[in-house]
């Protein structure tokens, strides 16, 4: 127990239980995923509800923010509780920087890249310190730090939030207004943001971060300082997951305070486990689950939440892999069939 | 001046005295069974819910109180029984995970069962209004109550932690609990023991503050970041390290609200003053945790040394 404390999350225990890592996604199951949400404009053109875009455009805003923790989360076993701070910082970026009349798309990315870095490597030097139950409630306050600021921010909007006045422009032109264009350019950036974390995780730079996620002593003792690792991961995660803020903010044109509460970032963990985490796809999976899973419930009663509280236990206690751990499980026994047919 | 300090020093040290109910329970499950538990603020929730029920019930605030507490100790039992004992054994992320739901499934519950508006109840007669404290300055009777009813816990949690058999199993446990479990002893009972008794003790802050505050459904998000303060900056398992973290926060964030303004006013123009203490004072306990696991990773008073 002594050693296990040592590492991020204190892991000492039987990998057996649990959910755990499941494998990657295979170029057929990625070219599927992307391919289908290029083509839902294609499907809303010829009659499906336009509704159905905004959800999408949703789920991929979210997809980019779950993909960021599981990074840090799956790959790192970093357990972030404050994640949802850097979303809000992307979407303040938006929000402040259209109030002093900077409405150019790319240069709000930048503030909201340098903000979210700035804040990432303070936060990151502190809570990196610390190990196991520790991680969790630091990044956990300072994710409420974050929310306090905001709330008590009485010039930009305080507890109401800010509205915007339009969305941001790009090349001084008015693009993102036009819903379909908005939603390329989130599945542009989702896309991106995969590309980048697949290379980093599948890089050297990646090898040490699982090396110490699975085991930080051994790490030490081949002469790795894991620290520096860690905290590069866990910037480059909340520079994306704001990222996912300037796009939210964009969409909803309105940025609260409520985008990075402290249940904010306990969602961001839940799509990421119940997608299937150390994979990136379950990030995107589940925030899809998740988002649809409320539009779904929250028709019924509006008390859904205590369908999904329910889903949720049902989910830990009983589920192994996540939703992505069913399709990988559900691909093997497809192929196993068929090959079996073939051996006839 | 003095009297404000007076009032407000009594003010920090009833919430104080508040948190530290709740974090005893909440350090203890974590150090003994390394298990975290995000559910530990709707037992507090649960709890004032509860005082309300059998307040109503009975007509009578003691009566109703009498009741609650072994109803709050009954229900953190079931949740044991129920979710809780199966999750023991898994990794942490797991533990938030599920705990999270049960926060969901709670909500939604008392929501459904009590409605989602805030529920108020009356101090009883016979100990409202005030009394003097410093000269002709006075303070209500009831606050002091709390602040007694505390100190009386943290006493009696002193003497059983301390001084009997169930104690030095706790703080063997809390050492080492596979070895406690390997003498003999029904380390399982032992959690359920623990666990009963920190929902109890949150149930038992929740009933107290369910006359001065008004009874809602999130009320147990807000404290339950702060005792997580709290036990992070005592040291996690440590009760001692709870109790003094605990004075620390409450007083630390009722005096900075107050007089973080009256400072900032000496240095900065009045408006900026009052603009930059509205922003910094909510963030103070915070940035105070920061600083003291800058310094001690493992907070003030560390249980696990060696590691």
């Amino acid at each position: 127990m002594a050693e296990g404390a040592k590492t991020a999350t204190g892991e000492t225990r039987s990998p057996r239980h649990g959910l755990r890592q499941v494998k990657a996604a295979g170029p057929a199951c990625l070219a599927c995923l992307f391919g289908l949400f290029a083509a839902l404009p294609l499907a809303t053109s010829l009659g499906v509800d336009p509704f159905y875009l905004v959800i999408a455009t949703r789920i991929m805003i979210f997809g980019i923010a779950a993909l960021s923790l599981d990074f840090i989360l799956g790959y790192g076993a970093m357990v972030s509780f404050g994640h949802a701070a850097f979303i809000g910082i992307g979407a303040y970026a938006v929000g402040i920087a259209a109030s002093h009349g900077v409405n150019d798309f790319l240069l709000q990315l930048l503030f909201a890249m340098a903000a979210a870095a700035a804040f990432g490597v303070v936060t990151g030097l502190i809570s990196l310190r610390t190990k196991g139950v520790y991680f969790i409630m630091i990044t956990l306050a300072f994710g409420q730090m974050a929310y306090f600021l905001m709330v008590s921010l009485s010039a930009y909007g305080g507890d109401d939030g800010l509205t915007l006045k339009t969305r941001s422009t790009l090349f001084g032109q008015a693009w993102l207004e036009n819903d379909l264009f908005f939603y390329y350019l989130v599945l542009a950036l989702l896309l991106t943001c995969f590309l980048l974390t697949q290379a980093a995780t599948a890089s050297r730079f990646g090898r040490v971060l699982r090396g110490t996620r699975d085991n930080a002593e051994r790490m030490n003792a081949i002469g790795f300082d894991p620290f520096p690792y860690q905290l590069t991961a866990y910037v480059i995660a909340g520079m994306l997951a704001a990222t996912a803020g300037t796009l939210l903010a964009n969409q909803a044109e309105f940025v609260s305070p409520a985008y990075m509460t402290w249940q904010r970032s306990g969602e961001l963990i839940m799509m990421v486990v119940v997608g299937g985490m150390g994979t990136l796809t379950g990030g995107i999976l589940g925030a899809a689950v998740f988002l649809l899973l409320e539009e779904f419930l929250s028709s019924f009663s509006q008390y859904w939440k205590l369908g999904l509280g329910i889903i949720l236990v049902l989910i830990v206690l009983h589920g192994k892999g996540g939703i992505h751990g069913m399709f990988v499980n559900m691909h093997g026994m497809l192929v196993n069939l068929f090959s079996g047919r073939d051996r006839r | 001046m003095t009297n404000l300090l007076v009032i407000q020093a009594l003010n920090g040290l009833q919430f104080g005295i508040l948190l530290f109910l709740v974090a005893a329970g909440l350090t203890l499950v974590f150090g003994v069974m390394d298990f975290i538990n995000l559910a530990h603020g709707v037992q507090y929730m649960v709890g004032a819910y509860l005082a309300v029920t059998f307040t109503q019930i009975t007509g009578s605030f003691f009566a109703g109180l009498l009741i609650a507490l072994p109803a709050a100790f009954a229900f953190g039992l079931l949740l044991e029984f129920l979710i809780f004992r199966h999750l023991y054994d898994r990794d942490h992320l797991d533990q938030v995970l599920a705990t999270f739901g049960v926060i969901l499934i709670l909500h939604e519950a008392v929501k459904i069962l009590w409605g989602a508006a805030p529920i108020s109840i009356a101090i009883p007669e016979a100990i409202s209004g005030s009394i003097p404290v410093l000269g002709q300055l006075r303070y209500p009777l009831y606050r002091l109550l709390i602040i007694a009813a505390g100190i009386a816990v943290a006493i009696g949690m002193y003497v059983l932690v301390q001084h009997t058999r169930t104690g030095m199993l706790l703080r063997a446990g809390a050492s080492n609990a596979p070895m406690v479990s390997a003498l003999g002893v029904d380390i399982r009972r032992l959690f359920m023991i623990i666990f009963g008794l920190g929902a109890m003790l949150a149930g038992f802050a929740g009933a107290m503050v369910a006359p001065i505050l008004s009874v809602e459904p999130n009320m147990g998000d807000g404290i339950l970041i702060l005792t997580f303060v709290v036990i992070v900056i005592g040291g996690i398992g440590s009760i001692r390290g709870a109790f003094i973290a605990a004075l620390l926060v409450g007083l630390v964030d009722t005096l900075g609200r107050s007089f973080g303004p009256i400072l900032l006013k000496i240095f900065l123009e009045p408006a900026a003053a009052s603009q930059v203490g509205r922003t910094l004072t909510p963030m103070l306990i915070y940035i105070l945790m920061a600083a003291i696991l800058a310094v001690r990773p493992a907070g003030l008073f560390p249980m696990r040394q060696g590691s």
